[in-house]
């Protein structure tokens, strides 16, 4: 090793010299692999640093404006059990206040929207859920009509410092002056209760001095809402029982945890699902790239026995040939785990940029773990490596005698498809392509996987459109008929259908009744709001696992699958229910079936039934309505100037906000989709077709050499790989539906799960796209074909 | 009486393929001696290859010993071979085996690379006579003057032994004698043993000593009065 010693700080050694210049020469090949491998990892640090610092961001947003840990909502409680909170073990801080939900009069807007009045109070910022003011300025004592708006909502109807909106409070109208816009932990997102999505234009938060609000609902000294924060290590679960205890009199509805609220939950699902696109795209690249560099090296390997043989007759070691092997697997995966890096970085900071915007954090925490980035570059190197393996070691083991001999020469047998007898349809070069593809049966399988990966990404990609068209369209078309939901302020007697029915355009009017229990069975509970329906109810649809309708049995619950899994409950048994509200009955109901619906956890049972369970006679807290279009402008201003209306939700307002968050995501994705697929079809394509073209050049060029037409030979090429292509396809389609399957696994959450449903043309899509990049990388290898030097081809020997 | 370098006793190698076996040695002894240079001559599948292939550690028999200076060859000690291949041999092959990517002389620093006291590449190539060629890529070069660099390789180590496997099979006649007057040099000026594999029993003219192999037997061994110099060869 003296002249290695010698030479090596300045000059390269010679076997290193041949990595390079061997790596220069299949340039094309290393440029594909290195981008697959760069997708892989730049999917990785993306989605993990994105994760990462979204959860900081959220924490320090937390922390820094006070987001309680416990929330519970009453009736009305007066404000001296404040002490009594403030005593239980645990607690470190409590608010209390005042929340309301009021109908608004919205310029613009026909149909009423939903205002959420908090309040805060005058003299200090409050002490949890502290505002992060935008515009504006806080409110000030002594005025009873300033408030401050929440900035989605203030958003979506461009308002501003200045201006006034409408509201009726307590059945009077009211003009509130908006003096502030701000931001709030407690809703980032501005979801009502029993709503699937965000509705930034029909749901707006509005904040008011606490003097101001408790005089406008006669709530003065008293506060229906409370929100506690914990000290650190205490016992969440001893808590929530001490604060029911104490303010069950006070008609609680239950404490619970940032785990059931709305908001930090819906945020933590996003952040969550973030996580599954961080361990899947990788997977199937790194996956692809250890495919390819299988394919490639024992190709390299191949063409390279006589230079092995060379090496170990002078004194290279097994070890050292290795080494150098494992070179090429080194140097192109740190390539393109660097590449991916810089490119995942990058990403990650529009992207966590984009969803803090989206999210409106006041703040934001970029973060980069140094461990996301040797994790990716471990986890690539592994996947290389293990894909090289078997050919490295082959080099390595390959004895120096045996090497120098040529390869015996290939032997082919006849094919599977002329062996069935179907000889005559094939033509000589049909039979060279297939006895091609049969000779080498791992190679041929290896392309045909990483092909159908391409395939399987891009049917991943769309399938979320369609299962989410599938989901709007049976929760829409087929369970929920309304076009409009009303909720009441107070639970009324049946007199007031009479009424609402009677109201312009109202073709239709049902009553509901909604319940706040706590169902228990055997150890394990959850809250679940029951939905009281009418017998021949005609607006709802309960559908069965087989999508047929099922009628609401005069006794019993009908409960969600998901409801049904998670208490582990099967028809037949009974759930305890534990009424949260009013006389706080606690009775066992019989499960009397299990409802097929992607909303999370419902229950449903006979409207009277559940009115004798409240010992209630006939009561409803809310209706569903059809009505004429003719009409609606004045229906709708009916229901806003009505002062027992709480809420409308508007069916075809819901539609839209949802088309319209889901569209901008989807496409946004679809194009990173098909860019990440091209790269994985080209990427295999290309490779096995240069891999084929060194294997086959002597022949080829033997056969122009013999008369055979450029077009002929491209033929015998490119059919291999048109075979491969149309192979691929369908496994591709089956392993799309495989990843399908396992995403909507990954999205199964208590609040909603996704149906897998893939459409025709979505696996059309993935084929052509897949298709069109084969034809692409066979264009390219069809160039060189043309260029073949027959001389140079024929004087190398193999 | 001077010192053998390699002492092959009862050397045999068979080879399976598949259900046939393959006898390519079948007892072969044979000596060779400190700064001799000897021709094997034989017909084509007699077992020249695979007896230069054993005595450079390339290979190992299926029964018999070889010793080197002393020193057991018949191991399966990839290691021990491995240390013998590069302290001691350099190997000249019929075709050349050179590596394309590299030029002529990073061709020959492969070796120096991992060699204890070479000769520099410069040095080696111009001893062969390429002294102008340092920076062409073998498909830049005729086919004599590849076979010489792959000589200026094998020798640039200062190996103790030279094996050519048919060095002139793949060259035209001039060009074979202008690599076999190349190999002769090597022997002449730097001592070193040398053993080269030919088809062509003219060339056992230039040798110390020619040995036949026929169906892998030695037929006979023949030692020259005189060597006739490379230059003088014709056929
Ligand atoms: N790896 C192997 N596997 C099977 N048989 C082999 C192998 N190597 C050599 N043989 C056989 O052993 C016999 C001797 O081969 P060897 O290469 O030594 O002959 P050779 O004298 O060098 O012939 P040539 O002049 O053609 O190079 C031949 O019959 C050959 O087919
Ligand atoms: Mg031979």
């Amino acid at each position: 090793m003296a002249a290695a010693s010698r030479g090596a700080e300045l000059v390269m050694l010679a076997i290193h010299r041949k990595l390079l210049r061997d790596l220069a020469h299949m340039k094309g090949q290393v440029i594909a692999i290195c981008l697959v491998i760069a997708c892989g990892i730049a999917t990785f640090v993306m989605s993990l640093s994105t994760l990462a610092s979204l959860r900081e961001t959220r924490a320090v947003y937390y922390e820094r404006y006070r987001f309680p840990h416990l929330f519970v909502s009453l009736k009305r409680a007066p404000e001296t059990l404040r002490r009594r909170l403030e005593e239980i073990t645990g607690v470190r801080a409590v608010e209390l206040r005042i929340v309301s939900d009021v109908t608004l009069d919205m310029p613009g807007m026909d149909e009423p929207a939903v205002g959420r009045l908090i309040s805060i109070p005058e003299t200090h910022r409050p002490g949890l859920c502290n505002l992060h003011l935008r515009a504006g300025r806080y409110v000030e004592a002594g005025r009873d009509d300033e408030v401050i708006v929440s900035e989605a909502f203030a958003d979506a109807h461009e308002l501003k410092p200045g201006d006034s909106v409408t509201a009726i409070l307590n059945g009077r109208l009211q003009t509130l002056h908006i003096v502030g816009v701000a931001l709030s932990p407690e809703y980032v997102f501005q979801i009502r209760g029993g709503e699937m999505l965000p509705d930034d234009r029909r749901f707006g938060v509005f904040w008011m001095g606490e003097t101001a609000l408790a005089a406008a609902f006669d709530m003065t000294g008293a506060f229906n809402n409370a929100l506690l924060s914990l000290m650190r290590g205490a016992a969440e679960e001893q808590v929530i029982e001490h604060v029911d205890d104490l303010l069950e009199p006070y008609g609680s509805l239950g404490a619970y945890g940032r785990d059931e609220h709305a908001s930090d939950r819906y945020l933590s699902d996003e952040i969550r699902s973030l996580r599954g696109m961080g361990m899947i795209a990788p997977a199937i690249f790194l996956g692809v790239a250890s495919l390819l560099l299988n394919i490639v090296l024992s190709r390299l390997i191949g063409t390279q026995r006589e230079q092995i043989a060379a090496l170990k007759a002078f004194g290279y070691s097994n070890r050292d040939v290795g080494q150098h092997y494992l070179g090429f697997v080194l140097v192109i995966v740190v390539a393109g785990s660097l590449l991916g890096t810089v490119g995942g970085m990058w990403m990650a900071r529009r992207l966590t940029q984009l969803y803090a915007e989206f999210y409106r954090f006041p703040i934001l925490q970029y973060r980069l773990d140094a461990s996301v980035v040797v994790l990716g570059l471990g986890i690539a190197l592994a996947a290389g490596v293990v894909g090289a393996l078997i050919s490295v070691r082959r080099a390595a083991k390959l004895p120096p005698a045996e090497a120098m001999r040529p390869e015996s020469p290939k032997s082919f047998r006849a094919t599977l498809l002329e062996r069935l007898g179907l000889q005559q349809l094939l033509s000589p070069a049909t039979r060279m392509i297939f006895r091609n593809l049969e000779r080498q049966p791992v190679k041929t399988a290896l392309s045909i996987l990483g092909i159908a990966m391409s395939v399987g990404v891009l049917v991943l990609g769309n399938f979320m459109e369609d299962s989410l068209d599938y989901l709007m369209d049976q929760q829409f078309q087929i369970a929920q008929r309304q076009d409009v939901s009303v909720s009441l302020i107070e639970p009324a007697t049946g007199s007031v259908v009479h009424d609402i029915s009677h109201l312009p355009g109202v073709i239709r009017a049902e009553p509901i009744r909604g319940v706040s229990t706590r169902m228990h069975f055997g150890h394990r509970s959850r809250r679940v709001g029951i939905t009281g329906l009418p017998p021949d109810m005609q607006l709802f649809q309960l559908l069965d696992a087989n999508r047929q309708r099922l009628d609401v049995p005069p006794e019993g619950l009908l409960i969600s699958d998901k409801l049904a899994r998670i208490l582990e409950v099967q028809p037949g048994q009974s759930v305890t229910v534990e009424v949260l509200q009013e006389e706080r009955p606690v009775r066992d109901i019989p499960i009397a079936g299990v409802i097929d619906d992607f909303s999370g956890l419902a229950a449903y049972m006979s409207i009277d039934a559940l009115n004798r369970l409240m010992q209630d006679g006939e009561t409803v807290s809310g209706l569903y309505l059809t009505a004429d279009s003719q009409h609606h402008r004045e229906l709708y201003a009916e229901l806003k100037s009505s002062p027992r209306v709480a809420s409308v939700t508007i069916r075809s307002g819901m539609l839209q906000t949802f088309r319209e968050t889901m569209a901008e995501n989807l496409l946004r994705m679809k194009a990173w989709n098909v860019f990440f697929a091209s790269v994985i079809a080209i990427g295999v394509v290309y490779n096995s077709a240069r891999v084929s073209l060194s294997e086959r050049s002597r022949d080829l060029a033997t056969l122009r050499v013999i008369g055979f037409s450029r077009q002929e030979i491209s033929l015998i090429l490119l059919g291999e790989l048109a075979v491969l292509t149309l192979v691929a396809i369908p496994v591709g389609l089956l392993i799309g539906r495989g990843l399908g399957e396992l995403v909507a696994l990954g999205l199964d959450t208590e609040l909603y799960r996704i149906p897998l449903v893939i459409n025709p043309d979505t696996y059309g899509f993935a084929a052509i796209v897949t298709l069109t990049a084969s034809v692409l990388a066979g264009l390219i290898v069809r160039r060189r074909l043309d260029h073949l030097d027959l001389v140079a081809v024929l004087k190398t020997r193999e | 009486m001077p010192t053998a370098v390699f002492e092959a006793r009862n050397l045999t190698k068979t080879y399976q393929m598949g259900e046939v076996e393959v006898q390519a040695l079948r007892g072969v002894d044979l000596d060779l001696f400190e700064g001799e240079l000897t021709v094997l001559l034989g017909p084509s599948g007699s077992g020249k290859s695979t007896l230069l292939n054993i005595l450079g550690g390339l290979d190992i028999p299926t029964s018999g010993t070889v010793r080197y200076c002393g020193e057991v060859l018949d191991t399966d000690d990839d290691a021990t071979l491995t240390r013998f291949r590069r302290e001691h041999v350099g190997f000249v092959f019929q075709f050349y085996n050179l590596i394309p990517s590299l030029t002529a002389r990073e061709n020959v620093a492969l070796i120096t690379d991992i060699a204890t006291n070479p000769l520099t590449p410069e040095e080696a190539l111009q001893l062969v006579g390429l002294g102008q060629r340092l920076d062409h890529f073998p498909a830049q070069l005729s086919g004599g003057e590849q076979q010489r660099v792959a000589i200026a390789r094998a020798i640039a180590k200062q190996p103790h032994v030279l094996l050519c496997d048919e060095p002139t099979g793949a060259l035209d006649a001039s060009t074979g004698i202008v690599v076999l007057e190349v190999i002769e040099r090597i022997n002449r000026e730097l001592g070193t043993t040398t053993a080269v594999i030919t088809h062509n029993a003219i060339i056992g003219q230039m040798a110390d000593r020619v040995v036949t192999l026929s169906e892998g037997h030695i037929q006979k061994t023949e030692a020259n009065p005189w060597r006739r110099p490379a230059g003088e060869l014709s056929w």
